[in-house]
């Protein structure tokens, strides 16, 4: 009895021994690239001369809390519109064929790969001082407009980043979706437009959700495209570099940094728990 | 009729056939008629058209051209679905995750803009015609397949609607919940009186809710009639074998009498024929003594099934013969027995090529 029992506590042990050798990697790497430089983050944002109330200037500096709203109000109208944008293209180029689907739906999908930086000059290209719209307008009405530079420029920019990423999750949910719903919905006399709002919509919510969350915090955290249009206004990502870079102020970047991250997780996880109920209702 | 199912519309299918954009030839054009309150199955084996016919009554597909559906004398074919006043019973159940029970029961009621107290008085008449009290505030997702399907079709039925199209619905089922909700289902259909198009290809579920069956086949109609009809009086060799267990049995046939190699057998008014073909359910064929009966034949097996015994005959016909005979008599395998089958009981089929 005794030398089966030794046995078979001697197995149990090399078994779980076995996981935690398996799992060892995982905890090295995360230690290594994820908890320490952020451990560090932390540290150097509570080691400037603003001690740990660093952490606060990010609301209570008021160029630093401009810069936020500004940052937070882009991103959400990105967020939206991309969504917006993205749901009736993506519904519609799931839903129909036609010549040229297949081209269409690689433009849309091009940006994907793209820097921000590229994006920033395909922007220039379109409204920057020498862009086609600039061309058109000063042919059309005499007046060049202008507005790479603008906050619209950047809106603009982002949209290009984000609607890529939003369609391809919106056509993939969308091919799941069970079309005899929409069927059930319309025999009982639901037409079009309620149908999407009764039947599609809400069962595309989680897809809003998961891809409506990559959108908003790409855009938070966006530099490329900020950093070479050179906007004349301020996101936290540029005031973050400029801190950084040109006034060395290790502390308030860092700080600024793990408030844009600490920002950015905080509405995407408000945005989760309102839809919650919905989402929860259509999974 | 106006309680509570509504008015049942008689339908009349005129030439409606159905050609996929690939090609596919789901349905040649066949005619209907369907009377008020009447149930009607669509009956045959997977892939016949049974569904493409069903939509194209539902609206939710268009017959080729030159087809029409008219709904009480009045031409539909050109009315989208969400207009036609039909109600559906979707083999998936297609019931909408994101309402409850009673929202989903209500949804036809909310949007033809039943007021909140009318909505709420008739979901709760449907939970208590379809037996699901308590349920009323589940999600979807916390239900049972067979409080689905009862859902389901308290949903369709709620709008009052002109035609209850039902596309197998109990398939998705296990074969005893099946069996019960069968039952119901019919004694609810009976009472509502409503019009009913009932799609299965299960011939037991054909028999027992249908007024009437359309068995189809590859697109086409085999034959339609009462349940009765298709059963005893089948049209072709098709219809013989898919609806019951049929002997189908060649040989010629001369002055009434049809000749197999274990005998003959007597036929009502059948013209002489070299080759013909006829049909024999196997419960309609009696065992006598060797002596009595001018068909013979040698039992091969027995299987005592226990309502009845299962009997299948050798040296009959030009194939084994599957007898039903009583539980009671005696017999074994290896013995040689008379078979007695009456004339009505032998139904000659057209020869097919
Ligand atoms: N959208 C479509 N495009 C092309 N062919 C189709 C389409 N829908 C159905 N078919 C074909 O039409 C034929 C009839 O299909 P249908 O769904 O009406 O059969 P069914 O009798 O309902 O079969 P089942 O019992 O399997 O549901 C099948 O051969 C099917 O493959
Ligand atoms: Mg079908």
């Amino acid at each position: 009895m005794v030398p089966r029992r030794g046995q078979g506590h001697h197995h149990f042990m090399s078994h779980r021994n076995f996981i935690w050798i398996c799992l060892l990697p995982l905890v090295v790497v995360t230690a290594a690239f994820f908890l320490l430089p952020m451990a560090q983050l932390l540290a150097v944002g509570a080691g400037g001369s603003r001690g740990v109330s660093a952490y606060l200037a990010i609301i209570t500096e008021p160029r630093y809390r401009a810069t936020l709203i500004n940052t937070v109000v882009l991103a959400a109208a990105t967020t939206i519109a991309t969504l917006v944008i993205a749901t009736i293209a993506g519904l519609f180029l799931q839903r129909h064929r036609f010549p040229g689907r297949a081209v269409l739906i690689a433009m849309l999908t091009f940006p994907l790969a793209f820097p921000g930086v590229v994006v920033g000059f395909l922007i220039i290209l379109l409204a920057g001082r020498q862009g086609l719209i600039g061309a058109i307008t000063a042919a059309v009405t005499g007046e060049k407009v202008v507005f790479a530079y603008s906050i619209f420029g950047l809106f603009l920019g982002y949209l290009y980043f984000s609607i890529p990423r939003v369609i391809l999750t919106v056509m993939a949910a969308v091919q799941k979706l069970d079309i005899g719903l929409e069927e059930a919905a319309r025999s009982l006399g639901a037409s079009p437009w309620a149908v999407q709002r009764d039947v599609v919509l809400p069962a595309l919510g989680p897809a809003f959700v998961a891809s409506g969350a990559i959108a908003f915090a790409t855009a938070m955290g966006a530099f490329g495209t900020a950093f070479t249009l050179a906007t004349n206004i301020d996101v936290l990502p540029m005031l973050i570099y400029t801190e950084f870079t040109l006034a060395a102020n290790f502390a308030i970047s860092a700080a600024l940094s793990i408030g844009l991250g600490v920002i950015a997780w905080a509405i995407l996880a408000l945005a989760r728990s309102m839809s919650g109920g919905a989402v929860a209702a259509a999974g | 009729m106006s309680g509570i199912a509504g008015h049942g519309a008689a339908v009349h299918i005129e030439n409606c056939g159905k050609t996929f954009p690939d090609g596919t030839q789901a349905l040649a054009p066949a005619s209907l008629d369907i009377v008020s309150g009447e149930t009607l199955v669509l009956l045959g084996p997977s892939g016949c058209g049974k569904t493409t016919m069903l939509r194209i009554i539902a609206g939710l597909e268009t017959p080729d051209a030159g087809g029409r559906v008219l709904f009480d004398r009045t031409d539909m074919t050109a009315v989208p679905i969400e207009q036609r006043h039909v109600g559906m019973v979707f083999q998936s159940y297609a019931l909408f995750p994101n309402m409850t029970v009673a929202e989903n029961i209500g949804y036809g009621l909310k949007i033809r803009g039943v007021d909140k107290a009318a909505r709420a008085a008739r979901v709760a008449e449907m939970v208590a015609l379809t037996n699901i009290g308590g349920l009323e505030n589940r999600r979807i997702d916390q239900l049972s397949g067979g409080q689905r399907q009862r859902v389901a079709l308290a949903r369709a039925v709620a709008v009052r609607p002109r035609v209850l199209l039902l596309d197998e619905p109990l398939t998705a089922l296990d074969a005893s919940l099946r069996d019960r909700l069968r039952s119901e289902l019919n004694s609810l259909l009976r009472s509502l009186g409503i019009t009913a198009i009932y799609v299965t290809h299960d011939q037991a579920e054909a028999m027992e809710l249908g007024d009437r069956i359309v068995v189809m086949r590859k697109g086409a109609i085999a034959q339609i009639g009462t349940p009765r009809e298709i059963y005893f009086a089948p049209q072709n060799r098709f219809v013989a074998e898919f609806v019951g267990a049929a002997n189908i049995v060649e040989g010629p046939v001369s002055g009434g009498r049809l000749t197999l190699p274990g005998g003959w057998l007597a036929l009502n008014d059948a013209a002489d024929n070299a080759a013909a073909v006829a049909m024999i359910r196997p419960e309609t064929i009696g065992i006598v003594a060797e002596a009595d009966a001018f068909l013979r034949g040698m039992v091969e097996s027995v299987a005592f099934i226990g309502d009845r015994q299962r009997l299948v005959v050798t040296g009959a016909a030009n194939k084994p013969l599957t007898v039903d005979a009583p539980n009671t008599i005696n017999v074994r395998a290896g013995e040689r027995v008379g078979l007695s089958v009456t004339p009505q009981a032998v139904r000659v089929l057209p020869k097919e090529d």
